[in-house]
């Protein structure tokens, strides 16, 4: 099982000084994190994409091509690459050449975005959302498959006699996981290409999150890949941690309170009773997290939200030192001993590529 | 015979305890009871008072999700035969707590179910609010409001004289032409499309999956 970490890039300011960081500091903070999860044993980085303020990640594969150059075993993904607003044709070539670069250890998340003016700025409409994710990700899976690609569709300018290069490495493409938090559509796409599907999972209650992923799993083995319980399945979660439990929340209520997503809404009890959110010991993340197999089942990664909300860059490295060295190493361990033999790790390059 | 009773959901917003709003969802809750009942299938009355979700619904707003009792009162509503909705007049329209209840209901919750709306004032100049506000946020909603609406001012709660006679007879009026919706010889309300659960909503995928009856297949959504 992979554990990592994901972020979406955002700039908050930090609601106990008032100060945000500015961008320079925020794409430096974003390597920063990524190589301290590779020191502190984590499998698995993802950045987010986004086109407008106050997120910085328009550029993912440029920062994941920095965070590969400076890590050695660590990979990397994203959370999430915009299937419905990036030409589907860039990102097959993009991320392709960021396998060669990265010898392998890239894989991507897809996402539609929910920021309704960015897809004009693209030239799309957001109520295409669902039609963009099934057409231009049915071209990229072309793309990296096919030598040769004659294509036509409704949403970009069709393709006579298209190589895409570079090709993927060693003939594999990248592996996909599709993300949604509650469209059916996309749980359907995933499990037909028999590709992963990645519940957001924090900021909802977990009943929600176990619906999508059962119909994944459903689908997944309709489609033929494989029985239900062998689907490729990540989660999200949230926490926030320190040695004692009451540090833990003192420390995080003004970051909670103030959150953007969240922030001036529920209690910081009621929302993580209600959803994934664990702010606590290390204990109780491990329990926590122990619990989520209950209702998705066995599953290949989970990624933890760590940097968000205007938490300080070193707040954040502590996080990952706990997280890292007193949380994963005992989920690693459980869900390892916990897991039947049938069911698969996670993908990865060299899986996919002996597997070939 | 037993027969499942009829659920009839009463959402009203007012704001204290006891307030107009809540006495006048009580006479038409009272009415519904005494004029649905009789010859017809029993009739089970639902209160969802909305005073006791405020910060439930101003959470939901935020977090996309409702907290479990609010998600009980909305389960209410989605599984109603019938709603009665009630609010006070605020600045010439429902009030916002009003409103924000039937801002968060899932698209298709209310299709084809038939609502009786109603709303209190402190005076008669507002009784409009029924016909230029209510009406209109239910036919978006794509309910079927019944054609009189209850209006009742500060002066309707007054003495035993014509005036109180008449806010009886309108509400008996109004529970009537709900009942008449009710009753197994109407016409059929819930449509095709985003049904409540329970109405049959057939598709080319129906029965592709247990849990998700209007799931597309990949194949469809691919246009293949």
């Amino acid at each position: 099982m992979q554990f990592g970490i994901f972020t979406v890039g955002d700039v908050t300011p930090d609601p106990t000084t008032g100060r945000s960081p500015t961008e320079h500091e925020r794409i430096k903070a974003t390597v920063a994190i990524a190589r301290k999860a590779e020191e502190v044993g984590l499998d698995v980085v993802a950045v987010g994409q986004h086109h407008n303020p106050p997120f910085v990640a328009s550029s993912p594969t440029t920062t994941m091509a920095y965070i590969a150059a400076q890590t050695e075993r660590i990979v990397l993904s994203t959370s999430t690459t915009l299937i419905t607003t990036t030409d589907p044709v860039r990102i097959a070539e993009d991320y392709a050449t960021l396998q060669h670069l990265a010898d392998g250890r890239v894989d991507l998340m897809m996402g539609r975005g929910n920021t309704g003016p960015v897809y004009p700025w693209f030239g799309k409409d957001i109520r295409d959302g669902i039609p963009l994710a099934i057409e231009s990700y049915h071209l990229l899976h072309r793309l990296w498959r096919e030598e040769v690609v004659d294509w036509e569709g409704k949403y970009r300018t069709p393709l006579r006699g298209f190589t895409a290069t570079p090709r993927p490495l060693d003939g594999v493409p990248p592996f996909v996981w599709h993300g949604s938090i509650r469209s059916p559509e996309i749980a359907e796409q995933a499990a037909y290409y028999g590709d992963g599907f990645f519940a957001n999972h924090i900021f909802w209650p977990p009943e929600h999150t176990a619906r999508m992923v059962n119909l994944y799993r459903r689908r997944f083995e309709h489609y033929g890949h494989g029985s239900a319980d062998q689907a490729i399945v990540g989660l999200g979660g949230q926490a926030f941690i320190r040695e004692r439990s009451q540090d833990a929340v003192a420390e995080f209520r003004p970051y909670f309170d103030n959150a953007p997503v969240y922030g001036h809404g529920p209690s910081l009890e009621d929302f993580s009773a209600q959803t994934p959110l664990t702010v606590g010991s290390p204990e109780q993340v491990i329990e926590r997290t122990l619990g989520f197999r209950e209702y998705a089942g066995d599953y290949q990664r989970q990624l933890f939200l760590m940097d968000h909300a205007g938490l300080p860059l070193k707040t954040v490295l502590e996080q990952l030192d706990l997280l890292g060295e007193k949380v994963v190493p005992v989920l690693r361990r459980e869900m390892d001993a916990l897991r039947p033999a049938h069911v698969p790790d996670a993908p990865t390059h060299a899986g996919l590529r002996a597997a070939a | 015979m037993s027969r499942a009773p009829l659920r009839v959901v009463v959402v009203s917003a007012g704001l204290r305890d006891p307030s107009a709003t809540r006495l006048l969802a009580d006479r038409i809750a009272d009415a519904v009871v005494r004029r649905t009942g009789a010859g017809g299938a029993p009739v089970a009355v639902t209160h969802v008072e909305l005073r006791l979700h405020a910060r439930a619904l101003a959470d939901h707003l935020l977090t996309g999700f409702p907290a479990p009792e609010l998600a009980a009162a909305i389960a209410e509503v989605a599984t109603a035969d019938a709603v009665v909705a009630v609010t006070p007049v605020f600045s010439a329209s429902y009030s916002g707590l009003f409103k924000t209840f039937f801002d968060v209901l899932e698209p298709g919750t209310l299709d084809g179910v038939p609502v009786l709306v109603a709303a209190t004032a402190g005076s008669a100049r507002h009784s409009l609010v029924l016909d230029h506000a209510l009406r209109p946020l239910f036919s978006h909603l794509r309910a079927v409001v019944v054609p009189t609406g209850v209006f009742a001012a500060a002066e309707d709660w007054g003495s035993v004289d014509d005036t109180t006679t008449a806010l009886e007879q309108r509400i008996d009026r109004a529970v009537d032409e709900l009942a008449a919706l009710l009753r197994p010889v109407a016409p059929v309300l819930h449509v095709v499309g985003a049904a409540p659960a329970g109405a049959s909503a057939p598709s080319a995928a129906e029965g592709e999956d247990p849990e998700f009856p209007d799931l597309v297949p990949f194949e469809e959504l691919l246009g293949r």
